[in-house]
C-alpha cells in the first residue's frame, strides 16, 4: 500500500506496491522481424500457456493483478509488450499488421499447440484477428472490451465531414514532421501517474502510481514513460469498424466477450445491441455493471473467475 | 545531388534530378518496389522547373526499417517531409506513388500545386475491401531495399473507393486550383475509377498535365 510520502520524486520505485499485484515470474525476449519484443510470464513454466495481449498505450505489466489470478488457475500466462510499448524496442514503423505479426512471433516462441487467447481493448482486437487468421492456433478467445463497434463520426454534413477529416490528417502529418528526436516529458512518478489518470479517470491513484513505477524509466532529468513518443492517439485510415464486425460470425474458437457499461476516453463504446447479430454461435457476452474500459483492472477477480470457468468448460 | 530528410527514425533520400529551372519544383514519387530515378525521365523533361525524386521508406537509399509496419499513410508522411523541404511542389506519382500523391494532394491542398497520377507498379494496392486475413512474413527478412516487408504490406493495403474520393473532396474543397488532380493512368482500379468520377478531376496526358500545372502560380 502506498502513502503520500511515496509520491515524492526520490522514492525508490521498488518500494511501491499494490494489493494483489505480482511482477512477472519470468522475462524473455523474442525477436520479431529484427525487433526485440519483451515477453513477460506469470505462473508455472510447465503449465498450459495462455496468450494475453494488453491494450494500446498500455504494457504487459498493466496485467500485474489480473495475470497472476489467471495463472493461479493453473496456467502459464504469456504477455508481451507490443512494439514501442513497455520494455520492447521502439520501432521505425507501427501498423496493425506488424502488431499481429509480433503476436504470432510470441505465440510461436511459446507453443506450437493451439492455446487460449485473452486480450484487452486493442489487444483483444489484435488477438481476434490472429484467431481469424490462424484458427488452428487458438482454442478459446476472451475479448475484454475490444470487440468492434460502429462508432464513427456523428452524422454531420458532407462538407463538414471533409473538414474534420482534413484537420485530423493535417494534425497527424504535423505530428510526423515533429517526431524526429521527440522525447516524452520528464516528471516525477506522481506527476506521470497524474497525467495518466486523465485518460484513466476511473483508476485509483495508487494503481496509477504502481503503473508509473513499472512503465516508466528514470533519466537524468526525471521519469519518463517508456512508451515511444512517436505513438499518438487517434488516427485515420481506410479501415471500417463494420469490416471487423463482419468477421465475428465466422470466428472458429468459442468466444467470451466483456463489455464496459461506463463510457471513458479510451473506451470503445461497443454495445451488446450492435454486437449481438454478429456474434458466432454460443458466444457469451458479459456487460459489466458500473465498470469502465479497464474492466480487468477495475474488477480483476470477477473477470479472472469468469475467464477460468470459460477456459475450463 | 542527394539530401537526407529525417522522418522519425527514418532517413529519407531526396534526389535532385534537375537543380535549376524556372518555377516550382516537380516531385516524383515512385511505384511499389521501385526507387527514385537517377536522371530526369523523358516524359517529364518538359517541366520547366527543378525536378526532385524521393525514395520512400524501405526503398532506394532511404532507411530500411526493422520488422515492417508499412502503410500508404506513412508513405504520405514521407512525401510530406519532401514537400516541407521544397516549400510546395507539383507531384507526379507512378503506381503506388500515384495513390500517395492523391492522399497528399488532399492532405496538403495549399502546398500541393497539382497531383499527376500515372500508371506504375502497385497502382491497385490490396483492392477495395479486406480479403481473408493472413499473417505473412517474408521468407528472408534480411534488411535490404526494396524491403521485403514493404513488398508484402504495400500489396495488401485496402483502398476503398470512397476513402480515395474523400481525398479528392479535400483537394477540390481547399485547393486554389480548378483541377488539383490529373489522372493519366490507363489502368483504373476501383479507387481510381471513383477518383475520376469526382468533379474537378482531369483525365489527360502527362504532357498536358505538366503544361497546365507549370502555368499555375
Amino acid at each position: 500500500m502506498t502513502t503520500a510520502s511515496t509520491l515524492q520524486d526520490d522514492v525508490d520505485p521498488a518500494s511501491i506496491a499494490y494489493p494483489g499485484a505480482q511482477a512477472p515470474a519470468r522475462r524473455r525476449t523474442v525477436v520479431s522481424g529484427g525487433l526485440r519484443i519483451a515477453v513477460h510470464e506469470w505462473g508455472d513454466a510447465n503449465a498450459p500457456p495462455v496468450l494475453l495481449a494488453h491494450g494500446g498505450f498500455d504494457f504487459a505489466r498493466t496485467c500485474d493483478v489480473f495475470a497472476p489470478l489467471v495463472a493461479a488457475g493453473g496456467y502459464r500466462v504469456v504477455c508481451w509488450d507490443q512494439r514501442g510499448h513497455g520494455d520492447s524496442e521502439h520501432a521505425e514503423l507501427y501498423s496493425w499488421e506488424a502488431d499481429v505479426r509480433d503476436a504470432l512471433a510470441v505465440l510461436d516462441s511459446t507453443t506450437a499447440e493451439p492455446a487460449p487467447f485473452i486480450g484487452h481493448s486493442k489487444g483483444g482486437s489484435l488477438l481476434t484477428q490472429l484467431a481469424d487468421a490462424c484458427p488452428h492456433r487458438v482454442t478459446k478467445l476472451v475479448n475484454i472490451d475490444g470487440l468492434p463497434s460502429r462508432a464513427r463520426h456523428p452524422d454531420v454534413a458532407e462538407h463538414e465531414r471533409t473538414r474534420m477529416l482534413a484537420r485530423e490528417i493535417t494534425g497527424w502529418l504535423d505530428h510526423r514532421r515533429r517526431v524526429a528526436g521527440a522525447e516524452r516529458k520528464p516528471g516525477t512518478l506522481a506527476g506521470l501517474a497524474e497525467r495518466r489518470g486523465r485518460m484513466n479517470p476511473r483508476l485509483s491513484r495508487e494503481w496509477l502510481l504502481y503503473l508509473a513505477a513499472a512503465g516508466a524509466q528514470r533519466d537524468g532529468d526525471g521519469w519518463r514513460w517508456k512508451l515511444d513518443p512517436s505513438l499518438r492517439f487517434g488516427g485515420f485510415g481506410p479501415w471500417r469498424p463494420e469490416w471487423t464486425l463482419l468477421r465475428l460470425p465466422g470466428l472458429a474458437p468459442p468466444l467470451l466477450g466483456f463489455l464496459a457499461s461506463v463510457s471513458e476516453p479510451m473506451g470503445w463504446d461497443t454495445t451488446e445491441d450492435v454486437l449481438r447479430p454478429h456474434l458466432p454461435p454460443g458466444a457469451e457476452i458479459v456487460v459489466m455493471p458500473d465498470t469502465g474500459h479497464f474492466i480487468h483492472i477495475e474488477r480483476p477477480r470477477e473477470v479472472a473467475e469468469r475467464v477460468l470457468r470459460f477456459l475450463a468448460a | 545531388m542527394k539530401t537526407l530528410l529525417q522522418h522519425g527514425r527514418i532517413s529519407l533520400a531526396l534526389h535532385g534530378l534537375r537543380a535549376a529551372g524556372d518555377g516550382r519544383p516537380l516531385l516524383l514519387l515512385h511505384g511499389r518496389g521501385q526507387c527514385a530515378p537517377r536522371a530526369v525521365p523523358g516524359d517529364v523533361a518538359a517541366w520547366p522547373g527543378p525536378i526532385f525524386a524521393l525514395d520512400f521508406t524501405g526503398h532506394g537509399e532511404s532507411t530500411v526499417p526493422r520488422g515492417g509496419g508499412y502503410s500508404v499513410e506513412i508513405l504520405m508522411a514521407d512525401a510530406d517531409h519532401a514537400l516541407a523541404h521544397l516549400g510546395g511542389a507539383t507531384l507526379l506519382g507512378r503506381g503506388l506513388g500515384a495513390y500517395v500523391a492523391l492522399l497528399l494532394a488532399g492532405a496538403r491542398p495549399k502546398d500541393v500545386r497539382g497531383a499527376i497520377l500515372c500508371d506504375g507498379p502497385g497502382l491497385a494496392g490490396g483492392g477495395p475491401r479486406p480479403v481473408t486475413p493472413t499473417v505473412v512474413t517474408p521468407p528472408d527478412p534480411t534488411p535490404r531495399a526494396p524491403d521485403p516487408f514493404a513488398m508484402i504490406e504495400l500489396a495488401r493495403d485496402v483502398r476503398p473507393p470512397d476513402y480515395a474520393a474523400s481525398y479528392v473532396l479535400q483537394a477540390t474543397q481547399f485547393s486554389e486550383l480548378d483541377h488539383p488532380i490529373s489522372v493519366c493512368a490507363v489502368e483504373r482500379p476501383d479507387w481510381l475509377a471513383a477518383v475520376i468520377e469526382e468533379p474537378g478531376v482531369l483525365v489527360t496526358t502527362i504532357a498536358d498535365a505538366l503544361a497546365r500545372y507549370a502555368r499555375v502560380a
